[in-house]
């Protein structure tokens, strides 16, 4: 059955945490200009980090500045840091994944600043195939008999969450009360015929052929077709805006502090704008984004934008839509 | 056995040991939430009606390919170890794509329960094929010869004669569809379209490790396990009686 371990394998074993404590000890020590700043983040900006590096390395305060990244779904990348992978600059897809890491790894004030710990916005968009062959132009179209939806799964993605809250908010958003948001959205899920457990595997699936529309975000549509994907999306006049949270950890050096300064300056959100990300600093000149609609006006002004504010913030919305008793989670399991 | 230990038990321990973590209660109630119910319910049922369509389909294919002879044999052959060759998430792209939402055969199964059965069909056929036939080439004709001059029906000359030589090779193929059948992953995948109706207990615990609830992950594994267990037991103790009874 179980053999105890030989006192060789326990010497190893020993050895092997003790090298790690010195490797970790080596880490918290920066040594000036030559730190190197971990960057662990969702994986959808992963370009437009690429972007930020490189042109921050060339400024005065990133001279030298060196950069390790790891991406992966929100989540996880946020109970990776949680469970004590090294990270000086977290950036994830949704306030939640963030907060998380308050007040151990993440300081209280995080969220101070004008943007209130925001680096990048978006908003929730219909994906549809080229030519748009079925009409849709916004949410009461995508009810109609035989349009097929593919959004991914709130259950197991936390980013999938603001696809759903925008199918719900947009029927308020005509001044519906909430048991007729409630009834669009039982109908939603009913022309949903796939809920893949993620975002990129949405868009995988719908990439195969599955589905007349993708619930998706305005950036990640963006950067699909600046990758030749072959499809068009429609920004519906009432829909939900996404708010991208960013941070410095504790113990982060200047260098990280002044990347997330960078990214907040003018050409860092520009560099998100390129990426397809709305800024979040206001009268910032997005340029022209390639991918765009219309690519010298790539963000169009949304008739109605409901935030998670509206809803009374993300405690709140947990509980209330996708709790155990959750307004999503009844619906989910009514029409199956 | 240490060798055994490390490759299957300590694995095994670690997650009884997880899914024990918060006491029996902490268990019950992960396994007996609705979408875990469910998830098992339509991963057994599945599973059960795979393998019995298995023991007789696979029985029927194993006999045709023992002894008829017919155009396309070789065929048949490498046709049917396909899934066994496939991995498992690449037969899950075949299955979407001709079973998909835009079939070409204008199959649309896509988010289907019948779309889980199918697609557990499709990687457990060679299972009983393979299993029967070496035995199947075995059996002697002659005693079969004989039974015939004695004026026995082919039914009855199968039923006294062929099947109790093959009957333990039917049953543990029979055993390895099933537990394949319980722990899908890759091939249901696609087409089940991720939906609440169609989500087997494999892809619950996928979704419970998203959700960071490990716990409810091995729980339902455990579950996973026990059901195996018991069916696989069940079924050597059918075989030994129907050895038995001859």
């Amino acid at each position: 059955m179980f053999t105890p371990p030989s006192h060789r394998a326990r010497a190893v074993v020993a050895l092997a945490l003790a090298t790690a404590s010195v490797l970790a000890g080596c880490r918290s020590s920066g040594v000036g200009r030559a730190h190197t700043v971990a960057i662990v983040a969702y994986s959808v900006p992963k370009p437009a980090y690429d972007a930020l590096t490189s042109a921050f390395a060339k400024t005065g305060a990133g001279n030298g500045a060196s950069f390790s990244a790891s991406y992966g779904a929100s989540g996880s990348q946020s109970k990776a840091v949680a469970n004590g992978q090294a990270a000086d600059y977290v950036a994830f897809s949704l306030e939640p994944d963030l907060t998380r890491l308050v007040p151990n790894t993440v300081a209280a004030d995080w969220n101070r600043g004008p943007t209130k710990g925001m680096v990048s916005d978006s908003v929730v968009v219909i994906v549809v195939r080229t030519g748009n062959p079925k009409h849709i132009e916004g949410w009461a179209d995508l009810i109609k008999p035989g349009v097929r939806i593919v959004t991914p799964d709130p259950a197991s993605s936390g980013s999938a969450k603001w696809n759903i809250l925008a199918a719900y908010t947009q029927a308020l958003a005509g001044g519906g009360s909430a048991s007729e948001a409630s009834a669009y959205l039982t109908e939603f899920y009913r022309h949903t015929v796939s809920r893949p457990a993620s975002g990129a595997e949405a868009t995988a699936t719908f990439d195969s052929g599955t589905g007349d529309a993708l619930i998706s975000y305005e950036n990640e549509a963006i950067s699909a077709r600046q990758k030749g994907a072959d499809v068009d999306y429609v920004v519906p006049d009432a829909t939900f805006l996404i708010e991208n949270p960013a941070a410095v950890t504790k113990d982060a050096s200047q260098t990280a502090k002044d990347f997330l300064a960078y990214a907040l300056s003018t050409a860092g959100q520009q560099t998100f704008a390129a990426n397809g990300l709305r800024p979040v600093v206001a009268g910032v000149d997005p340029g022209t984004v390639k991918g765009a609609n219309n690519p010298s006006e790539p963000f169009p002004e949304v008739g109605k934008l409901t935030t998670i504010a509206d809803l009374g913030g993300w405690s709140k919305v947990n509980e209330e839509f996708f709790g155990a008793d959750g307004i999503v989670t009844k619906i989910a399991a009514e029409v199956g | 056995m240490l060798w055994l230990s490390l490759l299957v038990l300590i694995p095994l321990a670690a997650v009884l040991a997880k899914a024990g973590s918060d006491g029996w209660w902490g268990f019950w109630s992960a396994v007996s939430t609705p979408a875990a119910r469910d998830a098992l319910r339509l991963t057994v049922t599945s599973s059960l009606l795979v393998a019995a369509v298995n023991a007789v389909l696979g029985t029927v294919i194993a006999w045709v390919l023992v002894r008829d002879e017919f155009a396309g044999k070789r065929l048949v052959e490498i046709v049917i170890d396909l899934p066994f060759a496939l991995p498992t998430i690449v037969a899950g792209l075949v299955l979407i794509t001709l079973y998909g939402a835009s079939s070409p055969v204008g199959i649309d199964l896509l988010g289907t329960q019948r779309a889980i059965v199918f697609a557990l069909l499709f990687v457990t056929l060679p299972f009983v094929v393979r299993t029967v036939q070496p035995v199947l080439m075995g059996v002697d004709l002659e005693a079969e010869a004989a039974a015939a001059s004695l004026a026995a029906g082919r039914f009855t000359t199968f039923r006294r004669i062929v099947l109790p030589v093959i009957t333990p090779a039917v049953v543990s193929g029979t055993a390895l569809a099933f537990a394949r059948a319980m722990g899908e992953y890759g091939s249901v995948l696609l087409i089940s379209g991720g939906l609440n109706r169609t989500r087997v207990s494999s892809m619950y615990v996928f979704q419970q490790i998203q959700n960071f609830d490990f716990v409810g992950a091995a729980a339902t594994a455990t579950v996973l396990l026990l059901v195996s267990l018991v069916v696989l037991a069940a079924l050597d103790l059918l075989q030994r009686r129907a050895v038995r009874d001859g």
